[in-house]
């Protein structure tokens, strides 16, 4: 089995292991934006929300279209399917009248 | 149904489908933006949840002081409907709000006799179905009730602090918002009449199942 020392000299080893050691806290603490941000010490109010922070009015105007729309229709096939089984029904009375039985 | 029936079914379903492009092509409003256009769906089913509560409060009027059976049939389609448009309201009103006034719901008076009517319509089809005998007239007195909360839904804008648009939008509306508008109305109208006539259909028919049965019974 190959270990490190097998292509590694002691000297080498000695110097890699300082350059992890020196360059692990450099890396931990460098920020994705270069500076690191400020300690919030006070809030300063605004009198309007940023845009990026505004709520999209997209979203809204489609649900409250998609609900009307919805619910109509949802309201035409409910009373359609009602007003389908009360005229069933009335139509298998008025056989069973005619035939001079019930069931 | 009468001949006139699927004719006006197919208009209205032709307009409705016509409705979102004269929308869209109606101008932004300058401070409230895009969502300002849920207004054109929201005001005509407001007025037609108002002129149902009426619709079911005068035939309920007429219902307790005649006896017709008729006007019980149309009273029960209109508070049906009532609860149909009232939820529209109640639903594409808050949407609008969450986004103009910041928050969902405002216990104003506008919004809050609104609630108020959509509730005695409830109550109404509630009492209809599990009041038992009697309870025609019972949730007819309702409506009665339902009737007159209607003009001070109306007015309240005007005559009480709320943050809801007054009702003197509608007359100074720009030439091409209120095409979209007076559009929109239109198919709303005609729908109500539409589904009205289905509904008024229904209880026509469970009159006759019942008469049916009674004539067995004897």
């Amino acid at each position: 089995m190959h270990s490190i020392s097998h292509w590694m000299n002691k000297p080498m080893r000695v110097l890699a292991l300082l350059l992890l050691l020196v360059s692990t806290p450099a890396f931990a603490q460098q920020q994705p934006s270069g500076q690191p941000p400020k300690q919030t010490d006070e809030f300063v109010p605004i009198s309007q929300l940023p845009p990026q922070d505004q709520l999209p009015a997209a979203p809204l105007l489609v649900t409250a279209y998609a609900f009307v729309w919805v619910v109509l229709f949802g309201y035409v096939v409910s009373v359609a399917r009602r007003l389908t089984k009360v005229q069933t029904e009335i139509e298998r009375l008025d056989a069973d009248i005619k035939r001079g039985t019930r069931t | 149904m009468p001949k006139w029936f699927t004719p006006a079914a197919v208009v209205c379903a032709l307009m409705f489908a016509a409705s979102p492009f004269l929308i869209a092509n109606a101008p932004y409003e300058a401070t409230m933006g895009l969502v300002q256009k849920i207004f054109y769906y929201h005001l005509p089913s407001a007025w037609v949840f108002l002129l149902s509560a009426i619709i079911c409060g005068i035939a309920s009027a007429r219902f307790l002081f005649g006896g017709s059976p008729k006007q019980d049939r149309l009273a029960h389609a209109a508070a049906e409907l009532t609860v149909l448009f009232g939820a529209i309201v109640l639903v594409t009103g808050p949407l609008w709000a969450r986004k103009a006034w910041g928050v969902w719901w405002q216990w104003d008076v506008r919004l809050t006799s609104s609630f108020m009517g959509w509730m005695v319509a409830w109550a109404y089809l509630l009492v209809r179905k599990y009041g038992g005998p009697g309870s025609d007239k019972l949730a007819a007195g309702l409506a009665l009730f339902g009737m007159a909360n209607v003009p001070f839904v109306y007015i309240s804008v005007n005559y009480w602090r709320t943050i809801h648009p007054a009702t003197s939008v509608v007359p100074t509306l720009p030439v091409d918002m209120g095409i979209a508008l007076w559009f929109a109305v239109a198919c709303f109208v005609l729908l109500f009449v539409l589904l009205l006539r289905m509904r008024v259909r229904l209880e026509e028919q469970r009159a006759k199942l019942d008469a049916l049965y009674l004539s067995l019974d004897e």
